[in-house]
């Protein structure tokens, strides 16, 4: 045929790729994708844009003009001016450097204040063991962000404290604080070393006697001998066990326990105490106020509803008609009032439900109100843990001879309470968010309690968007935090393949 | 046979109430049973030696007394002359009022923002998220305080909205010169007719014809335009053409309406400035409208989550399969993912609805009068009657969130997927 030189072109050499069009690349993509893919998106994200117009522009000078060191309002009023210009908006943030310490403490002695700093920084050396174990990075992280935080706060005392709060000797203050900081410090140390093996539990079941004598302080036999009391159930549980079975044995513990608690506890610490007298300086719960109250109540309340819960949770499903009938009319009735009629009850009603002059602390009330109120909606999501898992996994327990407790323990629960989790750390939130509502039984919650105090001062009168704020921003952290830890619990636990 | 007799016959011995299965059940719950009683015993007793210590009987009596206080906002006639318990109606229609309204611009909002949260805009997704979080991760109680003091401190005088001779006034009223917000409540348009139909009273409660006939009138359009809808469906389930509708129903859900309000002559009594303060119109208190619009704002943020939920919980594969028979994205979520993410919606969202009917009684952090700031409040402080007052106060809301969720129940039974 022809020759090769009449042949068509033919490339003998691969093109280097072109780039693509400038429509199709980078950022012009990316904003054609997801801002004005069509009329519709296009209308949304202008829309988008307006609306963060209008917070920006009406915020922002706002949060600049800020004033940090002011007397009262009016002064902030007129530094602002004074810098900014006439008419010009601008926060007012000297209230919160002023009035921080009711906001954390209430009325909390100020000398004092080391306590419950130290109580906090070992809630964290007790929660870790528990919260991350066998993840020492992730402990890293936490106990940086609580020294980090802790920090923050002795530098605001350091520059706060000393001008604003009368009455106070500032040199065992400080060195308190530095006490509690390098016990914080020790304390990281230890959970550190020991998260991998778990070796902290110990400490985690101490902790609750132990914050609750920093917190109210009084003789530390109060404490030690409510923790007698468990030691009393512990003993004759494993004495019991293998004669009695589980159930019997954890009802005989409880019962002596219990026997322990109600009359001979009381004496004995006070003979013990007047003997060898040894206690902390005792404060009194209506000193109580502020976040320091909103977390004792949260956390304690979250410690006891969820054994609570899980225990409803099973008399709900259970199998024993009165036990069930019984459990499900109290879920059905916490559930159906709301919290305040709860609270009003435990300020109102409990002088008429316990025997003539028995009185005790009102917090303790509180929180105990608080603990069956979440318990009766942990038990619903627990229940619905309980319905999704397949049959055959009871079946499979009964299977290989376990009996109830055993099955429970080993097999249904814990699947069951992965599943619930979400909903769980969201009940978790729900009461969180709930201990503000304290304020309705003469607390002083940081929300209505102290924040009321702050605006009905005539230095501060007419103040709302800075207080409201702030506290505003350290329940969201908390609250947020808490969401974010469910999130990675869930990421853990998940032993599915999708 | 002799085999059979033979066999060991279980006697009853008194270990086998503990050790013996098929008795330990029994002796369990007796065993609880006689605590349980022994508990309530206990509290009866006590609380009828606390009673007879402060000398006090158990007597619901005090609620046909006279309250002697004033209530705010009353949907049904009241003065202080009334009786506790018609102070405990009106707090219970406020509490009523303050929930359905919360419950239904909280759904249309979390809807909204649910829906908006999904789309495939990046900027408003993400506007949505900051929404979400922001409100769910704060107590109500803010909310409802920061809304309360903002309508109350920052809002104008009355006296801001006259207009000086050459000044221009400091305020003016929105909506069109129709709704003017002040530091003593919202002042909004009231509906009024020239030819009132009358009405009469059952038990104090009055029945107001006027109200009756335009609910009839609106309730018999919906149901017409419903048979139209049927009749047009059935046509088209026999052959296969749809007749046009959309005039009909037009006519049919608008023209009685508006034949009614002209033969009654319906207009607005819009509030205008007389004086000092503002008259005609409704006085709306804020105490109202901040509860109103915190529960809205916060309740809105957890529908938003359910509904996201229920639309993901919906498997890529059916929308994908909606897409391939040729349905749009509007008829696809129409037709094929919210019937089914509705199944999905519907559980939470009761508790939802439960949860604002429950949270109307932090009305009292403004001085909300609802059935806890009438029965639960006033009433109790000034009768004295902690026992009663409180025991019926939960009876109430008891009974409300009860009916609630038996009603919503009965919806969901109607939505679920019928397996047979």
């Amino acid at each position: 045929m022809s020759e090769p030189s009449q042949t068509n072109f033919v490339r003998t050499q691969m093109l280097p790729p072109s780039p693509p069009p400038l429509r199709e690349a980078g950022v012009v993509r990316w904003l054609r994708e997801n801002l004005f893919s069509g009329w519709f998106n296009t209308i949304l994200t202008l829309f988008g844009l307006v609306v963060i117009w209008l917070l920006v522009s009406s915020a922002l000078p706002w949060w600049l003009n800020g004033v940090w060191t002011a007397g009262s309002l009016g002064e902030c009023r007129e530094i602002i001016a004074k810098t900014a210009g006439e008419g010009a908006s601008g926060a007012c943030w000297a209230v919160v450097r002023e009035r921080w310490h009711q906001f954390i403490f209430g009325f909390y002695p100020v000398d004092l204040w080391w306590r419950p700093v130290l109580a906090f920084c070992l809630l964290f050396a007790a929660m870790g063991p528990v919260l991350f174990a066998g993840q020492k990075r992730k402990l890293l992280i936490l106990l940086g962000a609580v020294v980090a935080m802790i920090l923050i706060l002795v530098t605001l005392a350091a520059s706060a404290v000393p001008n604003e709060v009368p009455g106070q000797t500032d040199a065992p203050f400080v060195w308190k604080l530095a006490l509690a900081l390098s016990l914080l410090t020790i304390g990281a140390m230890m959970a550190l070393t020991a998260a991998g093996s778990g070796k902290l539990l110990w400490f985690t079941g101490l902790y609750p006697a132990l914050c609750f004598w920093l917190l109210w302080g009084g003789p530390i036999w109060v404490p030690l001998g409510a923790l007698f009391g468990f030691v009393l159930l512990a003993v004759v549980y494993s004495s019991l066990l293998k004669r009695a079975g589980p159930g019997m044995a954890a009802g005989l513990g409880l019962i002596v326990a219990l026997v322990w608690w109600l009359f001979i506890d009381a004496p004995v610490t006070v003979a013990l105490n007047d003997a060898i007298p040894f206690g902390l300086t005792s404060v009194q719960s209506d000193e109580f106020g502020g976040f320091l109250l909103a977390i004792t109540i949260g956390v304690t309340a979250i410690t006891f509803s969820l054994p609570v819960g899980i225990l409803l949770a099973l008399g709900r499903q259970s199998d024993m008609l009165i036990v069930k009938t019984l459990c499900v009319g109290f879920i059905e009735f916490i559930r159906g009032v709301p919290l305040i009629t709860l609270l009003f009850t435990a300020s109102l009603l409990l002088q008429y439900f316990l025997p003539p002059g028995t009185n005790f602390d009102i917090i303790l009330r509180v929180i105990i109100l608080v603990t069956l109120f979440a318990a009766a909606y942990l038990a619903e999501v627990i229940r619905g843990g309980l319905a999704a898992l397949p049959r055959g996994q009871y079946e499979a327990a009964d299977a290989l001879g376990l009996d109830y407790w055993q099955a429970q323990r080993f097999i249904i629960l814990p699947q069951a309470l992965k599943v619930s989790i979400p909903a769980i750390v969201s009940t978790f939130i729900g009461l969180f968010k709930d201990t503000t509502l304290v304020a309705f039984v003469g607390l002083m919650d940081p929300l209505k309690g102290v924040t009321q105090i702050v605006r009905a001062d005539i230095d501060w009168k007419g103040i709302y968007w800075e207080p409201y704020i702030f506290v505003g921003a350290i329940f969201f952290v908390i609250c947020f935090g808490m969401s974010r830890y469910s999130m990675y619990l869930e990421r853990k636990l998940k032993t599915d393949h999708r | 046979m002799a085999l059979a007799h033979d066999a060991p016959k279980d006697s009853f011995r008194l270990s086998m109430l503990i050790y013996d299965t098929r008795y330990r059940a029994v002796t369990i719950q007796v065993f609880v049973l006689i605590l349980v009683a022994a508990f309530f015993a206990w509290l009866l007793n006590n609380t009828i030696e606390n009673l007879a210590i402060r000398g006090k009987e158990f007597n619901y009596g005090f609620l046909w007394q006279r309250a002697g206080y004033d209530i705010g906002q009353q949907l049904i006639p009241y003065t202080n002359d009334s009786t506790h318990f018609r102070a405990l109606l009106v707090g219970l229609l406020n509490t009523l009022a303050v929930a359905a309204l919360g419950c239904i611009f909280a759904t249309i909002l979390g809807v909204l923002i649910g829906v908006l949260r999904l789309s495939k805009n990046w900027l408003v997704s993400r506007l949505m998220t900051v929404y979400v979080e922001m409100f769910r991760n704060v107590p109500v109680l803010l909310w409802i305080l920061l809304a309360y003091v903002i309508l109350s401190e920052v809002t104008p005088s009355p006296r801001d909205f006259k207009a000086a001779e050459g000044v221009e006034p400091a305020a003016s009223m929105v909506l069109g010169g129709t709704v003017a917000i002040t530091n003593r409540g919202t002042n909004i348009p009231a509906p009024m007719v020239d030819h009132p139909l009358g009405g009469f009273e059952i038990g104090g409660i009055p029945v107001n014809f006027t109200v009756l006939a335009f609910i009839s009138v609106i309730v018999a359009s919906f149901w017409a335009n419903a048979r139209i809808l049927t009749a047009a469906r059935l046509k088209q389930e026999a052959t296969g053409d749809r007749p046009t509708t959309w005039w009909k129903s037009l006519l049919v859900l608008f023209v009685p309406v508006i034949a009614l309000s002209l033969a009654l002559g319906l207009h607005w009594d819009i509030p205008a400035l007389a004086g000092f303060n503002f008259k005609g119109g409704i006085l709306v208190a804020h105490s109202f409208t901040a509860l109103l619009v915190a529960l809205t704002l916060y309740t809105s943020a957890f529908i938003a989550e359910i509904v996201r939920a229920g639309i993901l919980a919906i498997s890529k594969g059916q929308s994908e399969a909606a897409f391939a028979l040729g349905l749009r994205p509007g008829r696809t979520m129409q037709l094929v993912i919210l019937p089914q993410a509705l199944r999905v919606i519907i559980p939470p969202l009761i508790s939802q609805y439960l949860n604002i009917t429950k949270n109307t009684s932090l009305g009292i952090a403004v001085s909300y009068l609802d059935l806890r700031g009438t029965l639960g409040g006033i009433s109790l402080n000034q009768t004295g009657r902690e026992l009663e007052c409180m025991l019926l106060m939960m009876a109430i809301y008891l009974t409300l969130s009860l009916t609630i969720s038996t009603l919503m129940n009965f919806y969901n039974k109607s939505v679920q997927l019928k397996v047979r």
